[in-house]
């Protein structure tokens, strides 16, 4: 079976992009804290999430809504509602990663299919199994922290269906459990929706050399004429010992593209795009090159050369850790 | 309020790591949980040593639980997680993974690399057993107060992270290896010359983080000597003081002056700035604007 | 790889030049008019800007003797040229060509980021919440310009095309993706 592509819709805009461009499913979220790219301008209120979904069902297209923040004590109202707004809108699934969340889906709206977020980060065979046995999950993201051979090893022992990134932004750390962002700027992933936000972003440009400062920190200085990364606090530059650069990772971004193969050998269901922050011009740009290298493995045909290295940060790609050398 | 010391994030000497138990079991302390948190690869050189450890605290009155790993991915580590189980104390899982191996009802207790953000999950938890939960740092006092109230209603003791450098992130990719210049597989441990962690400091020389190992840890030790009375009134139950390296015996006595009212906020933190005048101290998770935000004055004597 | 910088065009200095002496009261208050049209037609995008619908931006084209101050007033948007480096929260500076390209859908706001055609200045995140707005918004300027001009739409249309082939400049949406 063809592998299904999964990409990312920032906006209405995007969603219908995505579809045009051949997406098999699109992921977005509502626009507030209950989704992990809760950034400005982004997301979708109700009625979008509606017309939305009936534009993807009309082509052909699934949509999946991530309800992927942890809810706030106090505050669990706001993201139940989500999930009972993402069954009424007609979402194909809701992607979850709190318990709590999860608990309450799989008794409050038993027929609205649940997938888990890479947000919970279950990273080996026994978290995925735990996961489906007892909240009913039937597919789950896989964190970007394992190898090819690590994943072929976890569908060897699982019947629920496993999607993993192929493109975009690369999260170095397990995702869902990282403060690094909160400890520094006090927004987070988990509780926020947002990791080293823009609001807390400063640029100086001096005469060519551009400054990049996270809540007051300088994590990055490029010279005139080289790529200017966002200032992500895990990509960023920093010394210890005598040693300074990229100590967590480099401003790269993950392209697992030529992999393909591979990971459909290793058994693995979806390929997930990441980008809802991106543009519809870059989300049609992606999608259409990734359906063509799916299309063409289900022909036999070799992989099309990438053509996506200019889309992406920093200008420099990475297959991340499904080589195993990367750790 | 009970006290709790954490694991030791660390890696220490077998001998250093004997010793630190050995002493704990004569601190002002009333719950331990050792075992290896960051990386499976550390265990081998002292995991002969564990059970004469758990045995020395119980003997000395203390409440032991054995931690599972923060990330667990590999097939050894997997029966590793299945093996504490058997262990005859307590499990404080720190990796759901761990939890798929208990049997249903068996009680255990939850550590803070375990994503509890609401009365939900709390609830769920309860269900299969939980029966303390030592909160992720993050959180802030506000969410504190809700969960320790979910948790007082359910029986599950709710702890906070008290002193310690703050466990921030945790990856598949070792960064003492990577600074070195080696793969994870062949790391040569790196990080036995850390033995609070490596500091990281920004382009403009700001102490910022600290390397160890898989982990990332915050620069600033955290320190909840202000909020004592806050938390008190909130419910929670037993505060989570980190080990580090040098002057944890003397910690351990100043927080346990602090809860029983003997000594005051100024007076520990003073005599924390003792034991190394480089500490930088933060509590604002709890009640800053950000997690590196402190605010008590400076940490020096 | 090659150099991105090389691919997005810049207005030739011949159509620049005549653009130094011009008064620019008449074309802020032509570009006031389209943007209230465009405010008319798309909510949506003044919805999306959320808490920064009465932010200040300066938009820069790099290539241009003037900068452009937007104020969206909510959704009674407001634009004035002005020579100089313009007063505002957020400023956005690139060529005619790139900033033109991202509303237009033909590039990519961050790409053009990465690559420093495009500085961001101020309140990035104010910055943010105006590109997303505008990309979902699907805008094309030149239609929104024919629009307001009734029976000159014929003759403005074929202006806009001449001049899109002689300068490189993305004057019209985008074909979804084409661009690259």
């Amino acid at each position: 079976m063809v592998m299904e592509i999964v990409c990312p819709a920032g906006t209405p805009a995007s969603l219908r992009a995505a579809v045009t461009a051949g997406a098999h499913t699109v992921y977005c979220g509502f626009a507030d804290e209950t989704n992990a790219r809760n950034f400005p301008g982004l997301n979708f209120d109700r009625a979008e999430m509606r017309e939305g979904i009936a534009f993807a069902h009309d082509h052909g297209a699934k949509v999946l809504i991530a309800i992927n923040t942890f809810p706030r004590a106090g505050d669990e109202a706001l993201w139940h509602r989500a999930v009972a707004d993402a069954e009424s809108c007609g979402a194909d699934a809701v992607i979850l990663a709190d318990l709590g969340l999860l608990d309450h889906a799989a008794r409050h709206h038993s027929g609205l299919r649940r997938h888990l977020s890479v947000q919970a980060a279950a990273a080996n065979a026994d978290a995925v199994n735990f996961y489906a046995d007892t909240f009913g999950v039937k597919r789950v993201v896989l964190p970007r922290v394992l190898s090819v051979q690590e994943i072929a090893a976890i569908n060897a022992e699982t019947d629920v269906e496993t999607e993993v990134f192929v493109y975009g932004g690369l999260c170095v750390m397990a995702e869902g459990r990282c403060s690094l962002s909160s400890y520094a700027t006090g927004l987070s992933p988990n509780m926020n929706g947002v990791c080293s936000p823009a609001s807390h972003v400063e640029y100086h440009d001096d005469k060519g050399v551009l400054d990049a400062r996270l809540g007051g920190y300088t994590i990055h200085r490029v010279q005139k004429g080289e790529p200017a990364p966002y200032p992500t606090l895990c990509k960023g530059c920093f010394s210890a010992g005598d040693k300074t650069g990229h100590l967590f990772e480099d401003p790269v971004s993950l392209n697992a593209e030529q992999l393909i193969p591979q990971l459909q050998k290793a058994g693995v269901t979806a390929l997930k795009i990441e980008g809802r922050q991106r543009s519809r011009s870059y989300v049609a740009q992606v999608v259409r090159n990734f359906r063509a290298a799916v299309d063409a493995l289900e022909a036999g045909l070799p992989m099309p050369e990438g053509m996506l290295a200019r889309l992406s940060e920093g200008q420099a790609m990475t297959t991340g850790a499904y080589k195993k050398t990367w750790r | 309020m009970e006290l709790t010391v954490g694991p030791n994030q660390f890696f220490w000497s077998a001998d250093a790591w004997t010793s630190f138990y050995q002493d704990l079991a004569a601190a002002p302390v009333d719950r331990i949980v050792l075992g290896e948190l960051v990386c499976s690869k550390r265990l081998p050189f002292y995991q002969d040593r564990i059970p004469d450890a758990i045995t020395t605290l119980l003997g000395a009155g203390k409440d032991v639980a054995l931690t599972s790993l923060a990330l667990v991915t590999l097939k050894r580590e997997r029966k590793l997680a299945g093996e504490l189980v058997g262990m005859g104390v307590e499990v404080e899982v720190n990796d759901l993974t761990a939890l798929a191996h208990l049997p249903q009802g068996a009680p255990f207790s939850v550590g803070p690399l375990v994503n509890v953000y609401n009365e939900g999950t709390i609830s769920w938890l309860a269900g299969r057993g939980a029966t303390r939960i030592c909160l992720p740092p993050e959180l802030p006092l506000a969410s504190v107060a809700t969960l320790a109230r979910a948790g007082a209603d359910l029986g599950v003791i709710v702890e906070v992270w008290g002193h310690g450098r703050l466990p921030l992130a945790i990856s598949g990719r070792c960064y003492h290896a990577r600074m070195h210049g080696r793969t994870k597989d062949n790391c040569q441990f790196a990080c036995e010359d850390d033995p609070d962690g490596l500091d990281v400091l920004t382009l403009e020389g700001q102490p910022f983080l600290a390397m160890n190992g898989v982990q990332t840890l915050s620069d600033s030790h955290a320190c909840a000597a202000y909020q004592i009375d806050a938390l008190r009134d909130a419910g929670v139950g037993a505060l989570r003081l980190s080990p580090q390296s040098r002057g944890f015996d003397t910690i351990c006595g100043l927080y346990r002056q602090l809860l029983d009212g003997d000594v005051d906020a100024d007076h520990v933190t003073d005599a924390i700035g003792r034991i190394d005048p480089n500490t930088r101290l933060s509590d604002g998770f709890l009640t800053g604007a950000r997690g590196v935000d402190w605010s008590g004055k400076a940490a020096h004597p | 790889m090659s150099d991105p910088s090389q691919q997005i065009p810049q207005l030739p200095a011949v159509l620049v030049f005549p653009l130094r002496a011009m008064p620019l009261a008449p074309l802020s208050m032509s570009l006031t008019a389209i943007s209230r049209s465009i405010a008319r037609r798309h909510p949506g995008l003044f919805r999306r800007l959320g808490e920064y619908c009465h932010t200040r931006y300066v938009l820069d084209p790099t290539d241009l003797p003037f900068v452009i101050v937007l104020d969206p007033g909510g959704g009674a948007p407001r634009v004035a040229l002005t020579r100089g480096r313009g007063d505002g929260t957020a400023r956005i500076a690139g060529s005619l060509a790139a900033l033109l390209g991202m509303v237009h859908g033909a590039y990519d706001g961050d790409a053009l980021f990465f690559s420093r055609d495009l500085v961001i200045e101020g309140d990035t995140s104010a910055a943010l919440a105006l590109r997303n707005a505008i990309d979902d918004a699907e805008l094309d300027l030149s239609q929104e310009i024919a629009r307001l001009c009734g029976p000159m739409q014929g003759p403005l249309r074929r202006f806009v095309a001449l001049l899109e082939r002689q300068s490189g400049v993305s004057l019209t949406r985008a074909a979804e993706g084409t661009a690259w």
